[in-house]
């Protein structure tokens, strides 16, 4: 029994079987996940996978059609208010109070929270400084930039001491140096301790940030793992990219193939993943192959994302 | 009728509170901006309509027709300010700023956001009406001490029609779709519920439909008491807004769950 609640301890979220349909269109069908206390949780999927019905689900936005939903130890159906006490929410559009300042965002936002005003000062300061807009306190919202305000979500999502934090998109949009620091904080946050659910469709981002992650195409998950099983299952360490001239395509394909653990054709490139791509060079070379155009390099989960998804658009 | 009761148990008096809050708090920081023009409004009126149009009308009910006029205004103005708090600016919260997305991720629920934005419409209608109170009577027009009487029931009557803007805010899909609500339902009301010539002009059928419509009631209990006039016809009316109210009060609160939340 002991043994029991300490494990339902450790689940921070866990949902069994949920469903989600919109009069004909079944946004989420039938999934189940558990995300651990502590964890960093990517949900991975193109447009329309399914990804922010999910966690919009987590916080009440969207009422279950089927399935049950537990977060951290409460019914999503019955406890939402509680549960929203104790998360935060960095949402895919920016929805700050454009006539409010920096600090005053903060602060109308710990009142829906009823922090008392003297802490929530206190700690709206705390996240300023958390993500360097300390001198722009007083600043007007609408003369941010892009960067600035998506790192103000992130604070204000912040300003109840979440157990929880889930962010759609966090940094679609952004520069290199936005996103970067954006990670950076995300990172510090999960040494101390919070569980973060992320929906993206950057695989760098899934990489860096997420220590498991589930890919979700049309309502369904249909992988789960850590980025590197991910990899080494679905595909192999090392990639080798390869061109040649249209009428050796097949030939490549017949030499090289028997030697990968997979391949792929992508219009007139070819993809073999292989343990070494370096082997499977020499063994092009030494078919004679005539290559025009050739990477070596390591496999990545945007790899595995195309090949598990494919490679038609989703509008 | 489901939804209803759901949205009566789920709504709780301090998360509206605190929505309300929030929009006060915005409110303070340009108050007086926004303020100054509630005031010179009702001179305007008073001084065009009062005592310019007042100079080819002759006397109604024994009054000067700025007497008849001012406190029916005052009555338009809980409307108006309601009125324009609870459509256009409710939607733009609503749909361009997603403040209520925004809120709802923290522990209020999307009843108390409706319901604090209702409270927050009524709360700028009544702002309105008491600038243009004191204006009517510094034009000397306030004839008793009934007048604070009014003061309390202005703000029920600025309710309810931040409840009717809301729901018709709930319903509707574009920002356009409010100059149908405002020309045909507040405008038509502005001119037909007794404010710039006594109802009893009218054929016997209209004045029976005005009785249906709310703002023919708030005239009458503004004009009964800035005359001082402590009639049955003050009481019918104010229980008629009143009872209007609780049962239509919930109604934006649950459509707007409908829409929102899916």
């Amino acid at each position: 029994m002991i043994l029991l609640d300490k494990a339902k301890n450790n689940t921070v979220v866990s949902a069994d079987n949920l469903t989600k349909q919109y009069n004909s269109l079944t946004a989420v069908n039938n999934i189940s996940f558990q995300i651990k206390r502590g964890e960093r949780f990517g949900f991975l999927g193109p447009n329309g996978a399914g990804k922010t019905t999910t966690i919009k689900m987590l916080y009440g936005m969207s009422p279950l059609t089927a399935g049950t939903l537990e977060v951290i130890g409460l019914d999503v159906l019955t406890q939402v208010r509680e549960i929203k006490k104790r998360i935060g929410v960095v949402p895919q559009e920016t929805n700050l109070d454009t006539e409010l300042s920096v600090i005053d965002n903060l602060l109308v936002y710990a009142n829906y929270f009823g922090i008392p005003r003297n802490i929530a000062r206190k700690r709206a300061e705390e996240l300023l400084d958390f993500i360097h807009l300390e001198k722009r306190a007083d600043t007007m919202v609408d003369a941010l930039s892009g960067g600035m305000k998506r790192r103000l979500l992130l604070a204000r999502a912040l300003i109840n001491n979440p157990e929880l934090l889930i962010l759609d998109e966090p940094t679609t949009g952004l520069d290199p140096q936005a996103r970067h620091l954006i990670w950076d904080r995300l990172i510090s946050l999960r040494e101390q301790g919070v569980t973060v659910v992320i929906t993206t469709h950057y695989m760098d981002e899934a990489s860096t940030l997420c220590d498991l992650l589930v890919i979700m195409d049309e309502g369904k998950i249909i992988a789960e793992g850590s980025p590197a099983e991910l990899i080494a299952r679905y595909i192999s360490q090392e990639a080798l990219e390869i061109r040649v001239i249209p009428d050796q395509i097949q030939k490549a394909i017949d030499i090289l193939s028997p030697k990968s653990e997979s391949y792929e054709a992508q219009d007139e490139t070819l993809l073999f993943f292989a343990p070494s791509a370096d082997k499977l060079l020499k063994i092009a070379e030494e078919a004679k192959l005539k290559i025009e155009y050739m990477l070596v390099r390591r496999a990545t989960l945007e790899d595995v994302f195309l090949k598990l998804t494919g490679r038609r658009l989703r509008d | 009728m489901n939804i209803l009761i759901e949205a009566a148990r789920t709504i709780s008096p301090i998360g509206v509170y605190r929505m309300w809050q929030r929009n006060w708090t915005i409110f303070r920081k340009i108050f007086w901006l926004a303020t100054a023009p509630t005031f010179f409004e009702p001179f305007i009126y008073l001084l065009s309509l009062g005592i310019g149009l007042g100079l080819f009308v002759r006397k109604i009910e024994g009054m000067s027709y700025i007497q008849f006029l001012a406190p029916g205004l005052l009555a338009s103005t809980v409307m108006f300010g309601s009125s324009f708090e609870t459509t256009y600016d409710s939607f733009v919260r609503m749909k361009y700023e997603r403040t209520y997305d925004a809120v709802l991720a923290t522990p209020l629920s999307i009843e108390d956001v409706i319901g604090g934005e209702v409270l927050w419409g009524a709360t700028r209608g009544y702002l309105n009406a008491l600038v243009f109170l004191i204006v009517v009577a510094i034009f000397g027009l306030v004839k008793s001490p009934a007048i604070v009487l009014l003061i309390p029931l202005l703000f029920i009557f600025s309710l309810l029609f931040a409840i009717i803007g809301m729901t018709f805010t709930a319903l509707v899909s574009n920002i356009s779709l409010f100059n149908y609500y405002f020309t045909l339902f507040i405008t038509p009301l502005f001119l037909f519920s007794g404010i710039f010539f006594p109802i009893e002009a009218l054929p016997p059928w209209a004045h029976t439909l005005a009785w249906f419509t709310p703002l023919y009631h708030i005239v009458i209990v503004c004009r009964n008491l800035v005359l001082g006039r402590l009639n049955e016809s003050v009481l019918v009316s104010t229980v008629w807004v009143i009872v209007v109210s609780v049962v239509i009060f919930l109604v934006p609160i649950a459509l707007m769950k409908r829409r929102l939340i899916k």
